[in-house]
């Protein structure tokens, strides 16, 4: 049977494959509990770590400046971009708008793109030029 | 066989859920704007150190909108959790377990932010 590739396929349970609007719906929700389980945590220790006085503020900051944690911040960084860029989109399409095929894949496949092109300048900036100079 | 329709469970009333939608919403808009000024900040201070953040935070300029920001933070990411939740939890206990936490963790969370950044905010008058 010849099927139209411009017309949208519908999922079925075992009939469908992955395409860049399901991988940014489902990073979504992953970058936001991400960002809400780590992000929050870190938040609060970085806070009460702030008001303890400077021995809390230096157990906070040794932990914050080991360089393993380094991926912990750039992963926090690009679940920040990927979750906004993701949730302006949401927004668009709660106008209504940006839900055909082609225009819908375009900006899924556009958060994807910026959000790693954001986190590469902002830490390319922190560890460069901010911290060499 | 019986034909009748299965109880559906106490639920909020319609337009409740018109009103969440939207307060979900405004929400989102307030923690991005309040986390764009909360990363400029940041960006803009000479340093990280616990003498220059204490007296960032001891201004009521960076006080203020680093209290509005812990607020529609916390409750963006409630909101958000027990929205993932509701959606991959099918078991009434096992949903009411999850849903607990989260509103435990986050209005706990979120009280230790808020005290933490009054605190800072008070010493300035002591």
């Amino acid at each position: 049977m010849s099927r139209n590739p411009e017309r949208p396929l519908s999922p079925h349970l075992t009939i469908w494959k992955w395409g860049p609007h399901m991988l940014v719906s489902i990073l979504h929700r992953i970058t936001g509990a991400g960002l809400a389980v780590v992000g929050g945590a870190l938040f609060v220790w970085w806070l009460v770590a702030a008001a303890g006085g400077a021995e809390a503020y230096a157990t906070f900051a040794g932990w914050a400046t080991w360089k393993w944690s380094l991926i912990v911040w750039i992963g926090l960084t690009w679940a920040f971009f990927q979750h906004t860029l993701s949730g302006l989109r949401h927004f668009v399409m709660d106008t209504g708008a940006g839900f055909e095929l082609h225009t819908n894949k375009f900006w899924a496949l556009m958060t994807l793109v910026w959000a790693v092109l954001l986190t590469a300048a902002v830490w390319a900036y922190i560890l460069v030029w901010r911290l060499a100079a | 066989m019986s034909t009748q329709a299965p109880a559906i469970p106490a639920a909020a009333p319609a337009h409740d859920a018109a009103h969440h939608w939207g307060l979900e919403r405004m929400l989102s808009v307030g923690t991005l704007l309040l986390f764009v000024w909360f990363f400029v900040s940041l960006w803009r201070l000479p340093g990280l150190d616990l003498q220059t953040v204490s007296e960032w935070l001891k201004h009521p300029l960076a006080a203020g909108p680093m209290l509005l920001l812990i607020v529609t933070a916390f409750l963006h990411l409630k909101h958000g959790l027990v929205v993932v939740v509701e959606d991959y939890v099918h078991t009434v206990g096992g949903r009411f377990a999850w849903v607990f936490v989260i509103n435990a963790l986050s209005l706990a969370g979120g009280t230790l932010a808020l005290l933490a950044v009054l605190k800072l905010a008070v010493a300035a008058s002591a």
